[in-house]
Parts: C-alpha cells; structure tokens; sequence
C-alpha cells in the first residue's frame, strides 16, 4: 500500500514527464494493434470474401488477377471469354451457377460492371442475399438502368431517377465520356463486401457500349461460378487449367486470395518491426524520463531511506512507477488503436469495399498492451537499480 | 540499562588514491529512556556521521552500539532499516521534507515504513505543531519554521524511543529556532521519547541541563587535529 502511495505521489510530482511518457506508449500500443489487427483482419476478411461464388472463369492469366478483378473489383481484367466458351462451361453438369461479368467503364473512378440479374439471386454471404433500398429496384435485362452499390451512391451522392453517363476505362478520363445515358433505378443496402463499390448494369450495356470494338460484343470479362460440389473443383480444375490453354479456372477463391498474403507477407513483417521498434522506442523514453529525474530524486530517495524504507521498497517503487507509466499508456493506447484502426478501416473500405471490424476481439489486444506494460517494467529497471544503491548519508546532508 | 549505550565505535572514510580518515573513533556514550542532551561540535567535527552511526544509516567499521539492549552492529541493513523505521526519529537541518508530498503525507511517511499509516495519529501530530490549518499544504508553501515543525512531527510520528535532531535550528532564524527547539523538547517528553540533539550553536546548546562536548567524547578529533 505505501509503495502503491509513493508511486502515485511521484507520479503526480511529475505530471509533465509521466503524461509525454505515458503518451509515447499510448501510440506505441496504438501503432501495434493497429498493425497487427489490420494484419489479420484484413487477411481473414479478404480470404473470406468471395461474393458467394466458388470459383471465377476468366481469360488465360493470373488466376490472382481474375480474382482481383472479378470478386474485389481492383485491377484490370486478364482479357475477354468468348461467349461460345462461356456457353459451354455453363453447360457442364458439376455447375450450378454462371454469372457473366463484363468490365471496362467507369464513372468517375467507380467502376461500372455489366452483369445479369441472377447475380442478385445469389447469397453474398450465408443466409445473406442482396436487397435493393425501399424506392428502388434492380435494372431490367438489357434496359439503360443501373443499381448502384451503397458506398458508391453515397460517395457519388446518386439517388433512384439520377442519371449517369459512363466513361471508358477503369481510370477516369474526362474525353472518354461514353454517350449512352443510364438511369439509376436501385441502391443496394450495404453488405460490406466490395459489391458496394460498383455501380451494376445490365451485361448488354457494357457489352454494346458504343466505342467498345464490335466483335467483342458477346464477349465476358470474367464468370463467376457455384459449383454443385467441392469436388467438382478440382475436376475443373484439370480439366481447364491443366488440360486446356485458353480459360483460366481461379479456384477455391479463398486459397489464392491467401496466396496473395502470403506473397506480400514481407510488407506485415516490416510493419510488425515497425511497429516494436516504436514500441522499443517508448520502453526507452520511460528510462531516459525517469533515469534523467534520477538526480533531482537522489535527496528524496534517500529522505525515505533514512525514514526506514529498505533498499527493495525504494526500488520497488521505481519499477512501478515505470509499470504504472507503462499500463497508463497501454490504456490510452486503445484510445490511439481507436482512432488509427477506424482511420484504416475507412481507407481500406474506400479502396476495396472490404469492412474491417477493428473492434472484434484479436489476441494482441492482451498481449499488446502485455507486452509494453513489461518493456515499460524494464525500462524502469536501470533507474530502480540506481535507486537502490543512493548512498543515503551523503544524499540527505554533507557530513558534518 | 540505558536505552543507548555505544563501546569503542569507530568510522573511516576510505576514499580512493587518499590516506583513510578516522571520523568517528568513540570509546562509550550512554544515553538513558526519555533523557534530552546535547552535543556541542564545531562543523566537520563528526556529527553527523555519529548520528547516522547510530540510526544505522552507516555501519561502522568497529565497537558495539546496544539499543534497549541489543547490540546493532551486525545486524543486517535490512534489520537497521526496519528498526530505524520502528524506533528512531530523525530531524535534520535542512528539514528532508518531501517537495512532492502534502504536510500530511510528508508526517504519514514517517510511520509509513514502520508499524503502518495511522491518519489520526499524523493529523494530531501536527496540530500539535501548530500546523492544523496546513495539512494539505506542499511544503514549497511553508516558511523555514513552517517546515521544520512538520520535520518534527515526522520524527515523532512513529512513537520513536529516540529522536535525532542534526542542527535542528541551523537553517531558522533565532525566533523560529528557540521556537522550534522548544517544541522537539516538548513533544520528545509528551511521547517519552529521548532525544539526542548535536549542534554548534551555543544558544541551543544552552537550554539543556545535559550538554557534553563532543570533542571530549570523539578522539578521532585528537588523532585529526580537529577537523573530520
């Protein structure tokens, strides 16, 4: 109890010190949850993310890039399926479901993909299907309407009866303005997915949009496809990947987006060591700011020396001085994680669709502030060590 | 038996690339329960490393010190500490408050290491002193008396069988240090405690009835030729 007391009087003494101190460690745990929370979240996420689908047929390439482009909207398509191949792989028994994506417009930077409206029939996510806001409804086949998904209308300010023109490529350009007018019937209600950041028309539109080369007019950009059985995958598999040399069959979606993580893995690795060295940092700013106050703490260490306190109470004190720094900063550090988190979240939202939930229970949000709380503790050991060896007679008076 | 009895103690400072300095070289010294005297010493005579022999703040190299019977020397650092938190009080020159701590907590501390925090007791304390209307001042608010009576509530706040008071007055003003040694004496004999009081100041000193030299007692100050 007296130690609790001669921390909490010392750290009152110097307020100044112990809030700076204390907030180099609140953004020290702040920077590192947000790290490793954005790290596994965005990794659990993103490989969890597949719109419902099992597997995307695209154009030979990177089965990666067909993932990107037709599941998470990013990137360019690998190239256009000729409406014959589509057909046939539509046919095949083991499939359940084939839906066309068609690609390569915009509207001020929000991508415009044509597709048919059994894509809203399919459940996004277990038990979750696509529902168009009170006011609206989906296009009609092959009519100049558009659904807009909700990040896109909001960012976009669109509303059901608005009109939009789209402009060719993924990019913006402003002399690629296609004439073709379209009017918003629809705003999909949020899913969290990157669905939201697509403005849909019908498959037709992006097909025929003038401009676009005519020969192409039946062509997709990509297929997204249910399977009737996982094992139908592996069949498919063989049979386009290995077998044949014009499609690509990206399957199971999860796996490759994984495979990306693991590709850029090196990128969590740098952040992680990022993210300790600063939070070394901070363990040292709690050693200089009660290391450097040593000498002005000499006489007051040894007043409570002579008053009886032994060597291992006045060490003890340093030590939870620097834990209580330490654990105050691990507090605030939530504070920091808070506005950081929410901050990349929204960044990540805005460029993919994908929602983190920085705020569901991860691990680190123990050993996090864990972890600083001891690098705090061991910071404050060189200046306890000091501590505990004040020679008490020549600090308190020069001898007479 | 006295309450303190000290036999051929003897301190030397050994500091590096110097010849060893005999400080304190003391054949005996008593000092009875609840007896207040003085010792007359210049400054540099050993004083203050008497006292802090006593206290157990520094060991000596040699000689026995017998507290309510029981020999100190060789007692570990831990034990001194806790007996000195336990049994002695401490008034020094310059006061040693502490800057950060209230009036209160200031006296508290005194019992603080000892048998435990009694709030009642501190508050009394410094009633006691004067000081009622102040608990909760820092002591930067005080003036130089202000202090030194809180440093005497503190010296007494463990109920101490002796207090030690290291030029008590050196830093007060003659109002303030005939004040404030009046009230050490008093409050040492309301709580029978015996005090042990070293200054150079012959108007302090001549307010006790039991005063030595502490040149006569001390013949490291013979073998020195005065100064320590």
């Amino acid at each position: 109890m007296m130690i609790l007391n001669l921390i909490y009087r010392s750290l009152r003494q110097h307020a100044v010190s112990t809030i700076v101190t204390a907030a180099s460690i609140a953004l020290a745990t702040g920077l590192l949850l947000t790290v490793w929370v954005v790290k596994t979240q965005s990794q659990a996420v993103f490989s969890a993310t597949n719109s419902g689908y099992d597997a995307v047929l695209g154009a030979r390439g990177s089965k990666l890039q067909l993932v990107l482009n037709a599941i998470f909207h990013l990137e360019a398509s690998p190239g256009n399926l000729a409406a014959a191949d589509v057909e046939a792989v539509r046919r095949h028994p083991a499939i359940k479901t084939a839906v066309p994506l068609a690609v390569g417009d915009n509207f001020y930077g929000w991508r415009i993909v044509g597709t048919t409206p059994q894509f809203f029939d399919v459940e996004y996510q277990p038990g979750r299907r696509y529902t168009v806001e009170a006011g609206g409804k989906l296009f009609a086949d092959g009519a100049r309407e558009a659904v807009l998904g909700a990040l896109a209308a909001r960012r976009l300010q669109l509303k059901v009866g608005d009109k939009l023109h789209p402009y060719h490529g993924l990019t913006f350009d402003a002399a690629a303005k296609h004439e073709e007018e379209y009017t918003v019937t629809g705003i999909l209600a949020p899913t969290n997915t990157p669905v939201d950041r697509v403005i849909w028309i019908p498959l037709s539109g992006v097909q025929t949009m003038a401009g676009h080369d005519p020969r192409t007019a039946t062509d997709v950009s990509a297929v997204l496809i249910q399977l009737r059985a996982a094992s139908a995958g592996v069949m498919l598999d063989t049979m386009i990947n290995k077998q044949g040399n014009r499609m690509t069959f990206a399957y199971p979606i999860g796996t490759i987006v994984a495979e990306m993580f693991n590709k850029i893995s090196w990128v969590d690795k740098v952040l992680a060591l990022v993210a300790w060295l600063v939070a070394a940092v901070a363990a040292g700013s709690v050693l200089v700011s009660i290391y450097n106050s040593m000498s002005a703490r000499r006489r007051d260490l040894a007043i409570l020396r002579a008053l009886g306190a032994r060597r291992r109470t006045v060490f003890g004190a340093v030590v939870g001085e620097a834990a209580a720094i330490g654990a105050l900063g691990a507090l605030l550090g939530f504070g920091a994680f808070a506005v950081l988190c929410s901050g990349v979240a929204t960044m990540v939202q805005a460029q993919t669709g994908v929602v983190l939930e920085p705020f569901q229970w991860n691990p680190v949000f123990w050993w996090g502030p864990a972890a600083l709380l001891g690098l705090s503790v061991l910071g404050g050991l060189l200046p306890a060590w000091k501590a505990y060896r004040v020679p008490v007679a020549e600090s308190i008076a020069p001898v007479s | 038996m006295p309450l303190l009895e000290l036999k051929n103690l003897t301190k030397t400072y050994r500091r590096a690339g110097e010849v060893p300095h005999v400080v304190v070289n003391v054949p005996h010294f008593t000092l009875g329960e609840g007896e207040q005297r003085a010792l007359r010493g210049e400054s540099g005579s050993g004083k203050t490393t008497f006292l802090n022999l006593i206290a157990g703040i520094l060991a000596p190299d040699a000689g026995e010190i017998h507290f309510e019977g029981r020999n100190l020397v060789g007692l570990g650092e831990a034990k001194r500490d806790r007996l000195r938190a336990e049994k002695f009080g401490y008034i020094f020159q310059t006061f040693n408050l502490l800057q950060g701590h209230t009036v209160l907590e200031n006296v508290e501390l005194g019992m603080a290491f000892g048998g435990g925090v009694d709030r009642a007791r501190a508050e009394e304390l410094i009633r006691r002193v004067g000081l009622g209307e102040r608990v909760h001042y820092f002591p930067g608010q005080l003036s130089s008396g202000q202090q030194q009576r809180v440093a005497v509530a503190r010296a007494l706040a463990n109920r101490p069988r002796l207090v030690l008071a290291d030029e008590p007055t050196g830093n007060l003003d003659e109002r303030n240090a005939r004040e404030s040694l009046a009230l050490i004496r008093e409050v040492c004999r309301e709580n029978g405690a015996a005090l042990l009081l070293v200054s150079h100041d012959e108007a302090v000193l001549a307010e006790f009835e039991n005063m030595q030299d502490f040149a006569a007692l001390n013949r490291a100050l013979v073998t020195n030729g005065g100064a320590s």
